[in-house]
């Protein structure tokens, strides 16, 4: 294994402070080169790989629909969909490792249970429309959160999420297609795009976290141009995309108190069960012990492989070395 | 590990510009390779627009390749989620999505000499309708195993593409022309993987040479001739498989030998799939497949 950087910032570091509060003023890039204090490097490196979690084991309510895809152009779509994915999570901790910990560690984080990913892929995916419900409401979602993270101030973080940005947007449209489709179709396909977008609309919703008031990171992370706009901006945004897009569907929104407020110019909706998201986010989900175990699992049976991979790049650096 | 994966997934169907270019959006994910290449809604346009369709033969020959590799398709779609590490998930996922593109430009195809679809045909037959070959069938096992199969069918496969190329039956042409360069991919990746377990620790050579020794019963069932593909052969349409044995005898020997291992010495199985007799494997892949499209017969996705 590699040596990792440091992490630990001296604690006085005069220039560094100043150079770092310069470019922040100035909207512009930190980069891994850079010093930055250690809070804004724990910040990212708990955000970033909590990202890459989410896209990992969001792999996984998706997969369970490919064996099972109705039509075969919807199993390779869907099968490219978890594939693009993998390749987030890949951006991704290549980013998180950028500021000092290994894939390996994070991964390790995940598996023990230490590390956090998106509490929406603790609910189950029962039935086919869940694939276009996930895709429509939860990469919506993904999107609304993760465009103006395109921008954060951190280089490579921001450079990844343009490219994850441009597939989750294709990802939404096909999960659109997906709810189009069945709802234009038989009587019982349209009871199940609405049955799913009854069960993914209000854990769609707080993915966007807490309200502002009970999201004490939130002002931090903005004043370091992380993140650019408050949880329920982006929230009253998401609501008052889908609630046009859900007419062209011939869908309901499963909240009868959808309004737009013309005095705050946001989009407002019912409350959300936040003791629910509470209770996910400990642990208390219907599929949180099935995600991570499923995880484990492919981890452990693979370790075997990793092990003989490693050992044969050792074998061939050692032929190399000899042959030089 | 570093193999050639992660290139190929930047350079595979995440060039999605292509198709939505075309104004046929969802299209855009299943334009595997960039490009012009032949894709099953174009031979489905083709066959609407009163292309000559296969002929009886060259449909069921046709039909014996998708159903190879749908099957196949759908036994390395389980490995998405739950591979050694990230990087095998999107190769193994590339490489379905590969088989699966073939599946559907054989199946499409064939189904143009009956009225039928890609999805009647994958969805609405039974068990001994198929025509897949034991191999395709064979579970997943552990990595080793699905290394192993991975080897049998590239090579094979790279073997009968590369022949086919030259099919007299230009639409068999085009999708061995296009399924070539992707295969050649598949025995990349199998070969680098190979050495890797072949050559790693002892436990991944003890479990290569097992993975191994459990596929290649059904290896011999590959390169059977029989009337069907003869008299194809004769017009020029399709391949005799025993004229393939040489050099995909010749590939896997030379992969096998710079890891270090013997080439399978275990009986042969007599196979049967392309007569519709399969492996008992087979009913549970094809139960789960098909089992939501079965409950809503005629519904469109």
């Amino acid at each position: 294994m590699e040596a990792q950087p440091v992490l630990v910032e001296t604690d006085v570091d005069t220039d560094g402070q100043a150079n770092f509060d310069r470019i922040i003023a100035q909207d512009s890039r930190i980069e891994p080169r850079d010093w930055m204090p250690a809070a804004y490097r724990k910040t990212l490196l708990r955000q970033i790989s909590q990202h890459a979690h989410s896209e990992i084991i969001g792999m996984q309510p998706e997969a369970n629909w490919i064996s099972r895809a109705p039509s075969l152009k919807r199993k390779a779509i869907l099968m490219a969909k978890v594939q693009d994915e993998a390749g987030h999570g890949l951006y991704l901790y290549s980013a998180a490792e950028t500021l000092g910990q290994s894939r390996d560690q994070m991964m390790a984080d995940l598996i023990a249970g230490k590390a956090r990913y998106s509490s929406i892929f603790n609910y189950p995916a029962r039935s086919w429309a869940d694939m276009g419900a996930i895709g429509w409401l939860v990469d919506g979602a993904a999107i609304c959160n993760q465009v103006p993270l395109c921008r954060a101030s951190y280089g490579p973080y921001g450079r990844a999420m343009v490219r994850v940005c441009k597939e989750e947007s294709f990802h939404q449209r096909q999960g659109f297609e997906i709810l189009l489709e069945l709802s234009q179709g038989t009587p019982e396909q349209k009871q199940m795009a609405q049955d799913a977008v009854n069960r993914w609309y209000a854990p769609s919703l707080m993915m966007f976290g807490p309200p502002d008031d009970d999201s004490p990171n939130s002002r931090q992370s903005m004043a370091w141009n992380i993140k650019r706009f408050s949880n329920d901006e982006l929230r009253s945004r998401f609501v008052g995309m889908m609630v046009e897009q859900v007419r062209v569907l011939g869908l309901t929104l499963p909240d009868s108190e959808i309004r737009f407020n013309a005095d705050t110019k946001m989009w407002e909706h019912s409350e959300l069960d936040w003791q629910e998201f509470k209770e996910v986010l400990a642990g208390r989900g219907p599929c949180n012990a099935q995600r991570l175990e499923r995880r484990r699992d492919a981890h452990d049976d693979g370790a075997w492989v990793r092990e003989a991979a490693a050992a044969y790049a050792e074998r061939q650096a050692v032929a190399t070395e000899s042959a030089a | 590990m570093t193999v050639s994966e992660t290139k190929k997934h930047a350079e595979g169907h995440h060039d999605i510009s292509t198709g939505v270019a075309g104004g046929d959006g969802s299209a855009s994910a299943t334009r595997i390779t960039p490009g012009n290449a032949l894709r099953p809604e174009d031979i489905s346009l083709q066959l609407r627009q009163g292309a000559t369709g296969p002929s009886e033969d060259a449909a069921l020959y046709a039909l014996q390749l998708g159903d190879d590799a749908l099957i196949l398709a759908q036994r390395l779609g389980h490995w998405i989620s739950r591979a050694p590490e990230l990087e095998e998930d999107v190769a193994l996922g590339n490489i379905a999505l590969d088989q699966l593109g073939h599946a559907r430009s054989f199946l499409t195809y064939a189904g143009g000499a009956w009225g039928k679809s890609e999805d009647d045909l994958a969805y609405f037959r039974g068990e001994e309708e198929f025509r897949s070959a034991h191999l395709f069938e064979q579970p997943n096992g552990d990595f080793a195993v699905t290394i192993a199969r991975q080897l049998v069918i590239s090579c094979y496969q790279f073997a009968l593409y590369s022949a086919l190329t030259g099919s007299a039956d230009t639409t068999i042409a085009a999708i061995a022309a296009k399924a070539l360069k992707e295969v050649d991919y598949h025995r990349d990746h199998s070969a680098q993987w190979v050495l890797r377990l072949g050559l790693g620790t002892d436990e991944s050579r003890r479990r290569m040479i097992r993975g191994l020794s459990m596929v290649w019963p059904y290896v011999g069932e590959l390169f059977v001739d029989d009337d069907l593909v003869a008299r194809l052969a004769a017009d020029g349409v399709a391949v005799l498989p025993a004229s393939l044995r040489p050099e995909f005898d010749r590939a896997v020997a030379q992969v096998l030998a710079e890891a270090n291992l013997d080439v399978p010495d275990v009986p042969a199985a007599p196979g049967g799939g392309r007569q519709g007799r399969h492996s008992e494997h087979l009913g549970y892949v094809l139960a789960e497949m098909q089992v939501l499209a079965r409950q809503h017969p005629g519904a469109s996705w």
